[in-house]
């Protein structure tokens, strides 16, 4: 889905970089957690389940303005492989940032953990008690963690090839603070 | 006329440098993060790795404390515990408990006289959806001072050298103590006749707000029948399920659970250190277990009991050891979840 904009709108930029700052410290947070025994194992846990909750909540909002909204068209001159790259990782996104929550708590729901977001406040399971399931549902949020922070290096380098090779606009249309107006300039509607 | 700039070729170079730069330095400080370039850091992989055997570890089974049988009972509050902790299982009331015996081993078909230290995981869940897990053993004290002590001295005992288990005890002069007590204290011919122990402390929360560092313990009411473990070895390798299991099916068996809180300046962060007698204690309750069955197809077998699982009202104390139990835990649970069909469910393999 297209829009006659140039960039997106303002929800779905603050949105898009709030996201960017929570999945990045939610992977670092990942690896780190898992791979010390000291006490910050423990404080990095227990961000880990509440952000990703959180991250969960705003990817389901993210969706609903991109099928609100949806998407500025890619420049008419980037190559078919790019765009073909580009529209598949945007698929990538979005089925990693909604399923890796739900892979985690399916995992520890698997393994019958209280999923404890808070002190006191916990989330129902939603699967039953299975070694199997919880074996594969672990192989699974590591192996897709890894990817996802692989995906996040790509979409990093791909962002700022638009933005300081190409300069064709796309890093712009994401950008914090758009360079220009989000409306196509008046002299442009003309065809 | 053109200007004297940078030629678009070389300022394109420059940018992909700067990208490329960009994702190094990201892909860098994840590895960092990881792990993955600190050969040195005590990860729970290594921390789990060190109580492997020489042969490996026992697939599918815990890889320590391998050796269990599970039960199920009731946790038997008598309200005098919420003086201390405003968490539920502390109101007066009965609440489902579900646990494991074992014996501090990696090896599940160890001979029971053979293995010094004895365990109990326990899991209380109240009908506010929390959970209270603990596991504890029979010691009074803990080896080791910290888990990085306690992976030095995993490393030494499984090493070859004869010097490396030397060279820990005078790094970490408190193992002495628990040698002492592993060659003196007595050994008991039932797991209704040990007394578990907490070792770790942890915080109790009142409901004033007040917090109270604590451990805790499960004191048998069984009478003990100190035997010596050479004795013990005549009754077989499975001598303690075998008796559990019987003497369980007589009738149920109970232990009183006593919460003892740290005076100030009680060493509340090293459980290699008991605290002096005189503390105030608080009989909190009581573990009735009603029912013994076998780990492969029993209720225990897939449950963490990581102690760091605690309700609103309980909470980590400045001990770093629940934190490395709880991360070593998991990843001999992620393990042994995965090696499921290493250790079948039913001894012949069918259901009939």
């Amino acid at each position: 889905m297209t829009t006659g904009r140039r960039h997106f709108t303002a929800s779905q930029r603050l949105v898009h970089w709030l996201m960017a700052i929570c999945i990045l410290a939610m992977l670092f947070i990942g690896v780190g957690m898992v791979s010390t025994v000291m006490p910050k194992h423990l404080l990095l846990l227990a961000i880990h389940k509440p952000l990703g909750i959180a991250i969960l909540v705003l990817a389901l909002i993210r969706l609903g303005l991109r099928l609100r909204y949806g998407a500025p068209a890619l420049p008419a001159d980037l190559p078919e492989p790019m765009k073909l790259a580009a529209h598949l990782s945007h698929y990538a996104f979005y089925l990693l940032m909604i399923g890796m929550p739900l892979i985690g708590w399916g995992m520890l729901s698997a393994a019958a953990y209280p999923v404890v977001l808070f002190p006191g406040v916990a989330l129902p399971p939603i699967l039953p008690q299975s070694a199997g399931l919880h074996a594969l549902l672990w192989t699974a949020h590591v192996w897709l963690a890894f990817a996802f922070f692989a995906l996040i290096l790509l979409h990093v380098a791909a962002a700022l090839f638009h933005a300081l090779v190409r300069r064709d606009g796309v890093f712009a249309a994401m950008a914090p603070v758009p360079a220009g107006d989000d409306r196509v300039p008046a002299d442009q509607k003309a065809f | 006329m053109p200007q004297p700039q940078r030629s678009p070729g070389r300022a394109a170079l420059g940018s992909l440098v700067l990208i490329a730069v960009v994702v190094g330095a990201g892909a860098g400080a994840f590895a960092y993060t990881a792990g993955w370039l600190s050969p040195q850091r005590l990860t729970p992989d290594r921390l789990v790795a060190a109580f492997a055997p020489p042969g490996g570890p026992a697939l599918g089974h815990r890889r320590n404390h391998a050796k269990g049988i599970c039960f199920t009972g009731t946790f038997e509050s008598n309200g005098a515990g919420a003086a201390l902790s405003k968490a539920r299982v502390f109101a007066a009331g009965q609440y489902p408990a579900l646990g494991r015996f074992n014996l501090g081993t990696p090896n599940p078909n160890a001979a029971d006289a053979t293995v010094r230290v004895r365990g109990l995981g326990l899991r209380i869940a109240t009908p506010d959806g929390q959970e209270w897990r603990t596991a504890m053993i029979d010691p009074p004290f803990f080896p080791v001072a910290t888990p990085q002590a306690f992976y030095e001295l995993l490393t030494a005992s499984g090493s070859k050298d004869p010097d490396a288990m030397k060279a820990v005890v005078a790094a970490h002069p408190e193992i002495a103590a628990f040698g002492a007590w592993a060659q003196s204290a007595p050994w008991t011919a039932s797991y209704a006749e040990t007394r578990f122990n907490s070792l770790n402390s942890f915080v109790f929360t009142d409901g004033s707000g007040a917090d109270h560092t604590v451990r805790w313990s499960l004191l048998p009411a069984a009478q003990p029948e100190i035997v010596p473990p050479d004795e013990l070895a005549k009754r077989g390798p499975d001598f303690l399920e075998q008796e559990i299991t019987q003497r369980v099916a007589a009738g149920p068996q109970r232990w009183t659970m006593t919460v003892t809180v740290a005076d100030p300046g009680d060493p509340t962060a090293d459980p290699s250190k008991a605290w002096p007698e005189g503390r105030r204690t608080v009989e909190v309750g009581t573990l009735v277990v009603q029912k013994i069955e076998a780990e492969a197809d029993g209720p225990c077998r897939d449950i963490n009991f990581d102690p760091t699982v605690l309700p609103a009202g309980i909470r980590t104390s400045d001990d770093p050891f629940p934190a490395a139990r709880s991360a070593a835990y998991a990843v001999s649970y992620d393990r042994r979840t995965a090696e499921e069909q290493d250790y079948p469910r039913t001894a012949t393999g069918a259901k009939p």
